[in-house]
């Protein structure tokens, strides 16, 4: 069972409760919102069912534009590639932007033990990484931390002033502080929010700048992305960008969007197109809808149940409703446990942007995978009790007692909650032949 | 035309008012719907857990019980829900939720009775997202509710609805006992925001979402109650 922070719940949930409001003035200022969403969901779908021309076209356009590309089927060749390559540049000090693969692909613990001293300057990745911590929402990575913790943390961290905890004074530190690593870094790397197909760019979308400063200096430039984030053109791109930052945070469009193609002059731009598992959840039609995700954490800020609980209560490293199902298809036996995160109140499939049937993949998952063993025994005892009518009414004349009698159920319910009352069998033999 | 009236399993358990005005309530508007005998449940505590599979027989037993009738109206929109996206073609365009019936099919223009209350609709998951019975708040499109059309056939009733109007009240099935303590805080959190409207009464199409609630509100003597929106509906009846 998962387990409630009672000194944080109904902080965590007001908080993310205030980005999905952000959201929805947003979504319905514009009247075509929900055409967008259609657009969106269709292009996704075009793109992921034509992943091989789409990829090569990319790669054309790019090797033309002057990028190296290189492609890693999983997540071991990507962090190969990218410790190659930094090794072979003499790399000391890289900067990077925010990134969920890299999360996903255990970049930083990889880079770290081959000696290269690797930066977020996101500043919520930044504040997680001197934590020592693990995000816990993939837009807004250190949403579960107060600012008191902040300051105490930079204090430690950067020389702040004690006590100090105005997010200004912050930001403005942690800036200091980070500008010192753009200036002396030896390589940089984004992510890539879109690779589009006809002209080989990697866009970027950012807030802080922080990815345009990591790679505006640095003569070596990585920017690595999976196989889901292709569009055909810059005309589809620009669906996906009228819905990325308003469904994410609520903003009209991020500050930075960055269109990454060719290398700046004397340096050189690496792209890594990585699959790790992407193409299995293509082939598996019952969640290939998965690939359509945006990484916007839409579906985070509505999840009633993630609102209450928080990033860390997940088994996968990307929380709330995509979370659970792409932790399901990554690693099912560590991650099935988290199905039970989900009250199936369709939230999640109603809002997402690119309309990936959420709930619906937890529905189907759940028939392959059991998160809990009393769950089991519940269903079982109910699927005996239904299967025949005498059986229903035997239970129920047994009222409240008969179901306390059910041990699990009666504990579980019972704490918080009184039991209704169980109506005889007598009221419904009346009522049938009432007219 | 045949019509068959479809108790689901915790109405028949908990909610026996709801069959008694639902049947009220049908035949004031003409229809007379027969209740099939052998009814227990359309397996969708189960499925939502995972054991869809453990349901073939009672799914079976589902269809016949209801192959003979040209619809199928209850009170449930979760079951009616349910029945459409996990059975037959047979039942897509055959089996409605009662407040879905009355507001789409029979249309009345007015209802005896009063009701001077303050009521609060709790718009259920299913019901909003799955049913269609109002407009989701994750969509930009023009805002409906067909509760609350029928709860304005009523005089003297105050209709209005709480803050996050269609959140989750954290009942979910087996997700209430197997994630009870999650289940809870929802379910409190549901309630409070209900009260903060000053409301007398929570009202859904839904039994399920107000036996939870009311649970709620038993074990912590709030002052509010539960009704099912049939109830306020058949109350001049």
């Amino acid at each position: 069972m998962k387990k409630i922070d009672y000194a944080k719940v109904d902080w965590q949930d007001e908080t993310l409760w205030l980005v999905r409001g952000k959201r929805d003035r947003l979504a319905k200022s514009l009247p075509e919102w929900e055409k967008l969403r259609d657009a969106a969901s269709r292009i996704k779908l075009y793109s992921t069912s034509h992943l091989p021309e789409l990829l090569d076209q990319f790669e054309t356009k790019a090797r033309a534009n002057g990028a190296i590309v290189h492609w890693a089927k999983d997540a071991e060749e990507y962090r190969r590639i990218i410790g190659d390559l930094l090794q072979s540049h003499s790399v000391k000090r890289f900067v990077k932007s925010k990134s969920m693969l890299s999360e996903e692909c255990e970049l930083r613990p990889y880079l770290e033990s081959l000696g290269i001293e690797t930066i977020e300057t996101d500043l919520g990745e930044r504040i997680i990484q001197l934590m020592g911590s693990r995000p816990s929402h993939i837009v807004l990575p250190a949403i579960h931390v107060k600012r008191e913790e902040v300051g105490a943390l930079f204090e430690k961290e950067m020389g702040t002033e004690k006590g100090n905890c105005d997010p200004t004074y912050l930001t403005h530190a942690a800036r200091k502080n980070l500008r010192e690593y753009f200036l002396s870094a030896d390589a940089g790397m984004t992510g890539g929010n879109f690779a589009v197909a006809s002209t080989g760019e990697v866009v970027v979308c950012t807030n802080e700048g922080n990815a345009d400063m990591g790679t505006s200096l640095p003569p070596l430039q990585i920017a690595a992305f999976g196989i889901d984030k292709i569009v055909p053109d810059r005309e589809s791109l620009g669906v996906f960008t009228r819905l990325l930052a308003r469904t994410a945070t609520g903003q009209p469009i991020t500050t930075y969007t960055t269109h990454y193609s060719a290398p700046r002059p004397g340096a050189e731009f690496h792209i890594v197109i990585v699959d790790n598992g992407r193409s299995r959840i293509l082939a598996d039609p019952e969640h290939r809808k998965l690939l359509n995700c945006l990484r916007c954490g839409g579906c985070m800020n509505t999840c009633p149940v993630y609102r209450r609980l928080g990033g860390y209560a997940y088994s996968y490293f990307i929380p709330g409703p995509v979370g659970i199902n792409l932790g399901v298809m990554a690693d099912p036996e560590r991650c099935k446990a988290d199905l039970s995160a989900c009250s199936l109140c369709h939230s999640c499939s109603a809002l997402c942007p690119a309309k990936v049937d959420l709930a619906e993949q937890i529905y189907r998952s759940r028939q392959h995978y059991c998160s809990s063993a009393k769950k089991k025994l519940l269903s079982k005892g109910m699927g005996f009790v239904m299967g025949a009518p005498w059986r229903l009414e035997t239970t129920l004349a047994a009222g409240p007692a008969g179901m306390k009698a059910l041990k699990a159920l009666g504990a579980s319910w019972g704490k918080g909650r009184d039991f209704p009352d169980i109506a005889s069998q007598k009221t419904i033999k009346k009522l049938r032949n009432d007219k | 035309m045949k019509v068959a009236f479809f108790i689901p399993c915790y109405v028949r358990a908990v909610a026996p008012q709801v069959i008694e005005c639902s049947l009220k309530l049908l035949r004031h508007l003409g229809v007379e719907p027969e209740i099939p005998q052998g009814q227990t449940c359309c397996g969708q505590p189960m499925g939502n857990a995972g054991f869809e599979s453990d349901t073939k027989r009672l799914k079976q037993r589902f269809e016949k019980i209801f192959e003979n009738y040209d619809l199928i109206v209850s009170p449930s929109s979760s079951c009616v829900a349910y029945v459409r996206e996990h059975y037959g073609d047979s039942f897509k365009g055959r089996i409605y939720e009662i407040c879905e019936y009355v507001h789409d099919v029979l249309r009345p223009v007015s209802l005896p009775g009063s009701f001077p209350h303050k009521v609060c609709i709790h718009n259920s998951c299913h019901g909003v997202r799955l049913a269609g019975l109002s407009s989701p708040s994750e969509q930009n499109i023009p805002y409906f509710n067909k509760l609350r059309d029928l709860l304005g056939l009523i005089k003297d009733i105050e209709v209005v609805e709480s803050e996050r109007p269609d959140e989750c009240c954290g009942f979910g099935g087996l997700f209430s006992v197997e994630e009870s303590e999650l289940s809870v805080k929802m379910g409190r959190d549901r309630v409070r925001r209900h009260m903060a409207t000053g409301a007398e009464f929570i009202t859904a199409a839904d039994s399920s979402c107000l036996m939870h609630q009311q649970g709620i509100i038993s074990r912590e003597k709030l002052p509010i109650r539960t009704i099912h929106i049939v109830e306020i509906l058949a109350s001049g009846l």
